[in-house]
């Protein structure tokens, strides 16, 4: 057990310390994508509002808990289509879908009364937060999904 | 430039944090018992003369409500049938000495309910109540036919799990919990208002009343026992004062739907995880009104209008005792055998399932506590009788627990079997002195 957990931070850590060098190589080299990397900026503030709203139910490690809340670690909804992922946050989410093979119960609300510079933060850090690795989210992104919100 | 500087300031600290967390998980360890009794006790911390075994292990899809037969057997509640699982709905166990053995495993319904009562199995899914007519041995005769007993009943994402149990005079009573967090207009959204005169109690919230031997029963065959309770899953006869005793799952997310009433650390305590003594027709004031166990007083709830500060609900009744906020009681078991020492006997055992809503604060529970009773009343303070289901403490606080505790049930020697829904764990609990 202790083994695991050990590896797994250092499994944690190696990844952060990965992503922080690749942004920084990316950035050295001007990025064909200025959209894709996440600015640490960015992801200070993602942070922010992950441990202000989204950690009472997706829970500090973003693992979720069993049979309520999804784990936001490696699903379809987290590294797959943004502006999916986009709708989720702003209609919320409240279908019987399955998640890495399970179920979840509890209601995910819309979280519309986020600004869109913090809901692009806040999706930034959960893509690229738990072991996830995906393009940070724009706040031109987020703006078109508010467009598109019945 | 700058981002160059900043990789070089970051990457020490990076170091640096990776030690101190390292060497934090290196203490962590120990936490966890090790003494010699470790083995007694199956990884769980318990009174002095107790110790526990772990009866049958990785019951997939996880255990619920157990229901004991005199002769040995356990029939287990299957909480969800996995795909491709062997295990349905219903396990049939017997238990030799400190362990089971599956006899045999039916039942095409996942659900929580387990009960035998007059030569019944009684078993819910989500939605209906089934029974299974037992034989001279308490054994089920025809495993592939249950007479649905209730059906129709709602389970809409929230509280769907029917807790079940039939007292002497023929009654089922089934739990129906509320398909909403605090019924406000849009469920668990910041700052909205609960809706005036809640629908969600016409057909949710509250403990329901149908026949034990009636086949086919609707809502409308049953009536509303008691209501204003969000979300009921252990309850008990209790045979001292013949009445029904329930625990209620108390609202989530005062801070997060009203950041402005309430911080954070009152959001991880409050409300209560209550336990009422039940009578037809009482009011426990859900969603209007929440217990608060530290100032004791039944509290105006903020989609009602209230502000942590204004109590109210005159015409509610008062729970009979009040335990901290969020740690979801699964399981009650009023200990009416002789095995436990005296001060055991009509007293009740909860299981907490254990809590999630208490983040960022540490989470809570995990544990199956002890409430001392005397002359059918909660009398004096509760403690924890059976810890450490979670794993180590820092388990517990992160809620990632390796075991949750949620249905209890005497065993014929009186001892106490407590089931396990995350891994499908049985324990078994005896006392030897
Ligand atoms: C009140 C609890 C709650 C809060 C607060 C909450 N969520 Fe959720 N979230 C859920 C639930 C429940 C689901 C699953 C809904 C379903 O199964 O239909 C979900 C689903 C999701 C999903 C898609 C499924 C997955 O696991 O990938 C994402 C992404 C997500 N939430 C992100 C967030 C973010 C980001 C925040 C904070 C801004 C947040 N959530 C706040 C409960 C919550």
């Amino acid at each position: 057990m202790k083994l695991i957990k050990t590896a797994t931070v250092c499994l944690l850590l190696l990844v952060f310390a990965d992503a922080l060098f690749a942004q920084a190589k990316k950035t050295t080299v001007k990025s064909k994508s200025a959209s894709a990397a996440p600015s640490a900026a960015s992801m200070a503030a993602g942070k922010k509002v992950y441990s202000t709203i989204c950690i009472s139910c997706h829970q500090a490690d973003g693992g979720g808990v069993p049979n309520m809340n999804p784990p936001l670690i490696k699903t379809t909804y987290v590294l797959g289509n943004k502006s999916k992922l986009i709708s989720i946050l702003l209609n919320g989410f409240n279908e019987n879908v399955e998640i890495n093979g399970n179920t979840y119960s509890n209601t995910m609300p819309s979280q519309d009364f986020l600004k869109d510079q913090e809901i692009a933060d806040v999706l930034t850090y959960v893509r690229n937060s738990f072991g996830n690795k995906a393009s940070a989210v724009t706040v031109a992104e987020v703006k078109k999904g508010r467009a598109a919100k019945k | 430039m700058k981002k160059k500087n900043l990789l070089t300031i970051l990457l020490p600290v990076v170091a640096i944090t990776g030690l101190i967390l390292f060497n934090a998980l290196k203490i962590d360890t120990p936490l966890k018992p090790k003494a010699a009794t470790d083995d007694a006790a199956a990884g769980l911390t318990l009174p002095a003369g107790f110790s526990a075994a772990i009866l049958i292990d990785n019951i997939n899809g996880g255990i619920r409500e157990m229901a004991p037969t005199p002769e040995g057997d356990l029939y287990a509640k299957v909480y969800r049938i996995r795909r491709g699982s062997t295990v349905k709905g219903i396990v049939s166990l017997h238990v030799d000495g400190d362990k089971a053995t599956i006899k045999s495993t039916f039942g095409n319904f996942s659900g929580s309910g387990m009960y035998i009562k007059n030569g019944y199995l009684y078993a819910s899914s989500d939605e209906e109540v089934f029974r299974y007519k037992l034989n001279s041995k308490n054994e089920v005769i025809n495993p592939n036919e249950p007479e649905k007993i209730v059906t129709g009943l709602i389970a809409r994402r929230q509280h769907e799990p029917k807790a079940i149990l039939v007292d002497n005079n023929g009654n089922l009573y089934v739990n129906i919990g509320a398909f909403s967090n605090s019924c406000q207009e849009k469920d668990r959204q910041r700052g909205s208002m609960g809706i005036k005169g809640c629908p969600v109690l016409d057909s949710a919230a509250g403990i329901w009343q149908f026949k034990a031997d009636k086949p086919n029963q609707h809502y409308k065959d049953g009536i509303r026992y008691a209501t204003g309770l969000r979300n009921v899953v252990g309850m008990d006869w209790n045979t001292q004062n013949d009445q029904l005793f329930v625990m209620q799952h108390g609202r989530d997310q005062l801070h997060d739907i009203f950041p402005d009433l309430y911080t954070v650390k009152q959001s991880a305590e409050l409300p209560a995880e209550c336990m009422y003594a039940l009578k037809k027709g009482d009011n426990a004031g859900w969603p209007y009104i929440y217990y608060d166990q530290i100032q004791h007083k039944k509290m105006i709830a903020p989609e009602y209008g209230g502000d942590g500060k204004k109590s109210g609900g005159e015409n509610y009744i008062d729970p009979a005792a009040a335990y901290p906020g969020h740690m979801a009681p699964d399981g009650l078991l009023f200990y009416t055998g002789n095995q436990f020492p005296e001060k055991y006997k009509n007293g009740a055992f909860i299981a907490f399932h254990g809590s999630w809503n208490r983040s960022p604060e540490p989470q809570a529970g995990f544990f199956v506590v002890f409430q001392p009773f005397k002359n059918g009343k909660p009398d004096g303070k509760w403690e924890v009788f059976a810890n450490g289901f979670a794993g180590t403490q820092a388990q517990t606080e992160s809620g990632r627990a390796e075991h949750r505790p949620c249905g209890l049930a005497m065993g014929p020697d009186g001892s106490l079997y407590v089931s396990d829904d995350t891994k499908g764990t049985i324990y078994k609990i005896t006392y030897k002195k």
